[in-house]
Formats: structure tokens, sequence, C-alpha cells
């Protein structure tokens, strides 16, 4: 803050500490805070707001807790968000170790801009094509037909289809950090591994693996993050049987009116991804600081 | 070997005794890090084969080849403590704990480092992790140890120890050591053998004492070590001496290979060679520039009559009768501590 001051002056240092301050409290703190607080009150009509019933309580993460149906897709958006986040890795992982030790200069622009020029339009549109592909008479079931790989079309949408798209939406949340993470290893660390006669698999495990955990664990952790709170995948892609918690979290919002349930329910989303970030971190022992870099 | 277009190294071929102490000295860029990665199997050669013990290495992965090499880095594994890194090799081919943690002490007291096992690569200083870096490629049991530059990091006092210590590792071991370098003095002093390359060609292979005192090439003579090079023509070729009728008279000197009477040519002599005289054969007159003082002798540095240098070294027993600064002083050298090679 000191440093600040004698950059800009007295005025201007107050002034931009004051824009951060205002973002920080009414972008962040505030909304949050009034999520907590609907949170943790009932669904009352107005009349009966500020009244005696008008109460906090945590009926509505009880009521979570107590539905079943409700309680399983949580659990399962839990455990779907990780394979998400495994399933991007082992994609990823071999992409960026290629493009930060083996390709060419030309090779890493070309495939760095392939890569980023499907993100140059929303995640909407994006998870579209993947609807028209994956469509039951779209070009995927088409191809495979016409390879002779598959005797009838197959259902796509529901889980497989949750995971392709979302693989394919977060693919660079992960492929960065790893190539940061892989492209400072220095090369003569992999020829000495594998000049001592260690295999491809042991390199990989004893010596690029633990170099880039912290890219490892940071993309882990965008990626499971982003998936728990995705909601246009699972909404396109998904089927009746494979229901996001964030659909549920928007049904309580727009179609239930309980806009109190529907925040008690997304608290519970936020605090169990801040719970698998920090217990991620703890065991790569990863800082948080390191993963804002 | 060629990269693209270029040839990184053209028609090299040496043998190495097993055993021995043999150095490639070049410049940087010469091809020497280029022959070191074909040996090591980082890269294939277009053309020719490596053999080792007799045995083509030919489609050999550096992981299969009985060799170990020490990167310029050292590369070491910096998340590894040092004993890991020492038995890395061993538990790559399957060895037990309780063994590897045994031979990496084993190899820690080799190379005087007993008790620092579980360090960090990072706690150590720069001679430890140099000697953490040769346990770890002895531990394979090569039979080529391959260094590239091992020492190059190093500062000079640290450097002239690890000379010694490599030197003595290496006659303890008995393991063949290649080892790189663009440091003459490093080459010359522990080398049984010396390779010298310049531009991806194969100069000169000899002892140190053998390319000092007879250089093969012009390139040889101006590398190792230092020299003075006079211009001029073959006048007479007799008994191996050569007479070169130069700028300055007729001055003789050993005969190198490729001479023929009234070639271009041009002779070399080594600054401790000169001596400060007025009299007998071989003469040269310099206007003397400076003196550099370096300790146990100095070096004065002049200029001939065409303009050209000389470098002259003088005991510091015998400052006292240095010519001065600014003067014209008179060197001699007698001709069996000069050579003479073609121009070219």
């Amino acid at each position: 803050m000191a440093e600040l001051y004698k950059r800009f002056g007295g005025g201007l240092g107050t002034v931009f500490l004051a824009l951060v301050a205002a973002w920080l409290a009414g972008m962040v703190l505030a909304p949050n805070v009034m999520m907590i607080d609907y949170a943790l009150r009932p669904n009352l009509p107005p009349a009966d707001i500020g009244g005696p019933r008008d109460v906090y309580s945590l009926s509505n993460v009880l009521y979570l807790a107590n539905e079943g149906v409700h309680r399983a897709i949580f659990f399962k958006t839990v455990w779907a968000s990780a394979l998400v986040a495994f399933v991007t890795l082992m994609v990823c992982y071999p992409l960026a170790y290629w493009l930060a030790q083996n390709a060419t200069p030309n090779q890493t622009a070309i495939a760095i801009l392939a890569l980023t020029i499907p993100f140059w339009i929303n995640e909407v549109l994006r998870t579209l094509a993947w609807y028209i592909l994956l469509a039951f008479r779209g070009p995927l079931n088409a191809a495979l037909l016409a390879l002779g790989i598959i005797d009838e079309p197959v259902r796509w949408y529901g889980d497989g289809g949750v995971l392709a798209g979302m693989t394919y939406a977060y693919i660079l949340f992960m492929l960065f950090p790893i190539y940061n993470a892989i492209e400072s290893l220095e090369k003569s660390q992999i020829e000495a591994a594998r000049d001592l006669g260690a295999s491809v698999w042991r390199t990989h495990w004893r010596v690029v693996i633990p170099h880039a955990k912290a890219g490892i664990a940071t993309g882990c952790v965008f990626t499971f993050m982003l998936a728990a709170g995705s909601y246009v995948a699972p909404a396109l892609l998904g089927a009746p049987g494979s229901r996001w918690f964030t659909e549920i979290i928007y049904n309580w919002f727009f179609e239930g009116g309980d806009w109190n349930r529907g925040a008690a329910y997304a608290l519970v989303l936020l605090v169990l991804c801040l719970t698998v970030v920090l217990v991620t971190l703890k065991i790569a022992r990863v800082n948080l600081t390191d993963v804002a870099k | 070997m060629a990269f693209g277009q270029t040839r990184a190294v053209t028609d090299v071929s040496f043998t190495v005794e097993g055993g021995e102490f043999f150095s490639i000295l070049g410049p940087s860029g010469c091809g020497k890090t280029t022959i070191l990665r074909i040996v090591a199997g980082f890269l294939e050669p277009t053309e020719g084969t490596v053999l080792i013990g007799g045995r083509d290495m030919k489609g050999l992965g550096p992981d299969q080849r009985p060799t170990a090499m020490i990167f310029q880095s050292l590369a070491l594994f910096p998340l590894m403590p040092v004993w890991e890194n020492i038995a890395f090799g061993l538990e790559a081919r399957g060895v037990a704990k309780t063994e590897r943690r045994k031979k990496a002490n084993d190899l820690l007291k080799l190379v005087a480092l007993e008790g620092f096992g579980d360090r960090m690569p990072g706690e150590l200083s720069g001679g430890q992790r140099q000697r953490v870096a040769i346990a770890r490629a002895l531990a394979v049991e090569p039979q080529v140890l391959l260094l590239d530059e091992p020492l190059s990091a190093l500062d000079l006092k640290l450097r002239q120890h690890m000379r010694a210590e490599l030197r003595a590792l290496q006659k303890r071991t008995g393991v063949t050591f290649i080892y790189i370098t663009h440091d003459q003095s490093e080459a010359l002093a522990m080398s049984d053998r010396v390779a010298v390359m310049s531009e991806g060609v194969l100069q000169q292979v000899g002892a140190p004492r053998e390319l000092y005192d007879n250089p093969a090439t012009p390139f040889v003579a101006r590398f190792v070590g230092e020299t003075n090079a006079i211009t001029g023509r073959v006048a007479a070729i007799e008994n191996g001496i050569a007479t070169v009728e130069s700028a300055f008279g007729p001055l003789s000197g050993r005969a190198g290979d490729g001479l023929s009477a009234g070639a271009a040519a041009r002779l070399y002599v080594r600054p401790e060679a000169l001596q400060h005289k007025t009299r007998g054969e071989n003469r040269l007159m310099a206007t003397i520039e400076r003196i550099d003082f370096e300790g146990a002798f100095a070096l004065a540095h002049g200029t001939l009559e065409d303009g050209s240098r000389l470098t002259a070294s003088i005991a510091s027993t015998e400052l006292g009768e240095a010519p001065e600064i600014g003067t014209r002083a008179s060197f001699a050298f007698q001709s069996a501590n000069a050579v003479v090679l073609p121009d070219g």
C-alpha cells in the first residue's frame, strides 16, 4: 500500500484503493452476504417478511439433506465434476507436454491458436456445436455407422454428452497451467532421466509430474469448479437421468419461485467447491498464491 | 552428422581406450557437444557408427547404452533428496530400496559427501552438486562417462580443485571418461589424450604434450596455448627443419606435414620459447608496448616491424633484465622450439 502511494501519490493512490474496495464490497462481498442471508431465511409471502415468522434457521439446508433425489444429484455432481477434471487432465497432460517440450516454436504457436479460436465464441454456442455433433441423427452417429463401428445410432445425450461437452469447454483452463509448469522444466532433466535408464512412464512419474504438480493442481481445481458450477453443458447435452445440481438451483429460483431454498443450495455448492479447492491444494502441497499465478 | 542443411560434424573418427581420460577440445559451436550426444544416443548420426566395447550402438537409445552423461547444467532432480538422485538409475533398473540406499551411501563416500544423502540438491554448494552428479552417473556402472563441460559454471578456484578431483576419481574407478571442454588448460591438465575440433572437423588427437609441442594444424597451434605466428615462404627443408624466408630474414623451425619448398607457410613459436637476447639465429625485433605481470611469469607484448604482434614470456625471476616499455628489444628462439606449418 505504501508502494501504491509512493508510485501514484496521495490523491490517485486513494482513488485506486477506493475503487478496489468498492469493487470488492459491491461485486464480491455483497452478493455473497445476500446469498447467505437468503439461504438462512424462510420463503415467505411479502406480507410476512420482517414479521414474527421471518427468523434465521438452517431449514433450507436441512431440506436438501433430507430430500433424497436432490441429495443424490448433489453427490453425482461432485463425483462427475471430479471425473470431468480427471478426463480433462488425461487429455491435456500429453498435449501440454508435447507443446512445452517437443514442439517447435511454430508448432506451438499454431496449436495454441487452433485451441484458442473456439474460445472466441460464446460457451453456449460451443456447447450447441456438441449438441449438433452428438445428435441422434447427427454427424457422429452417421460417421460411426458408416465405418461399421456401431449397428444403430447411439443416444449420446446424457452423462457421456455432458462429459464430452465439459471436457471440451474447459480444456484451456487445464492446458495452460500445465503447459506453463512443464515449460519451465529444463530439458536436460528429462534427458538425464532417460540416460539413467528410466522408462517414459517413470520419467513422467518421478521427474515431470512432480515438477508440474502446482500446474496440475491448479488446472484440476479450475476445471472442477467450472464443471460443478456449469449450467449450459448439462442443460443442452444432458438427459433426464443426468441432471446437474445447478439445474436444481435454477429450478428453485425460476420455476419453484423459492429463492431462499435456491440460495441455500447454491451456498452448499459454494462451500463444497471451497472445500475441494483447499483439500486439493493441501494434498498437492500448493499455496493458494501459486494458483493465483 | 547433419542438422537439416547444416553439417554439424564431418568425418570425425577416433578411438578411445578403455580407462582413458579423453577430452574433446574446441571453441563453442565446433560440434563437440554433437559428438557427445551421438555417443550418448540422444542423436543418431546421419552416417557412421558408434562402437562401445566393440558393440555397434546403432538403434540403441540413451537408456540402453553403457554410457552415463553429466550435463552442463548437471540436471540433478531438484525435488528428490541427494540419495534418491544418486539411486535414480538403480530405481529405474528395479533395485530394491534398501540396496539402493546402501549403494547411494557407498557412492557418497566415494565422492566425499558422506552424510549428505538426505539433503536436497538446492541445499548443496556448486562443487557438492558436481560430485552428486558424478555419483549419480557412476551409480549405473557405465563403461563410459560422458561429461559435457560440467565445470564451466564454477569459479576458477573451485574449477581447478574439481579438475584434480575428477582426474583422481577417474583413475580410482577406471571408468573411461570422455570430457567436453572449450577450456584448453582444463583439457591439457586432466586428459590422457585430447581431440581438438574446429568447425565440425577433427584437427588432431594426441597427448596434451604432443598437441602443445607438435601441433598438426594451424588451428591447433593457435588454439592450444598461446603462440606467435610469422608468415613467410618455405626456403628449404632439411633433416626435418624448415627454413622460412620471412620479412624478418630467415627463420627456422621443425617442419610439419604437408610442407613443400616455395609454398606459403607460417612459423609458430610459443611465448616461453622466446628469449630476450641480442645474438644468435632466429632473431625477431619488437617494440615493447606492455608487460603484463601474471605472477610466476610476465607476458611482454610487442609489435614487429610489419605491425604484427609478438608475445614473449619472461620468468618473474628474470624480470630485472626485461626490456623496457617503449624500447626495441631483440628476441631469439631455438629451431627445435618452433613449428612450421603450411599456411591455409
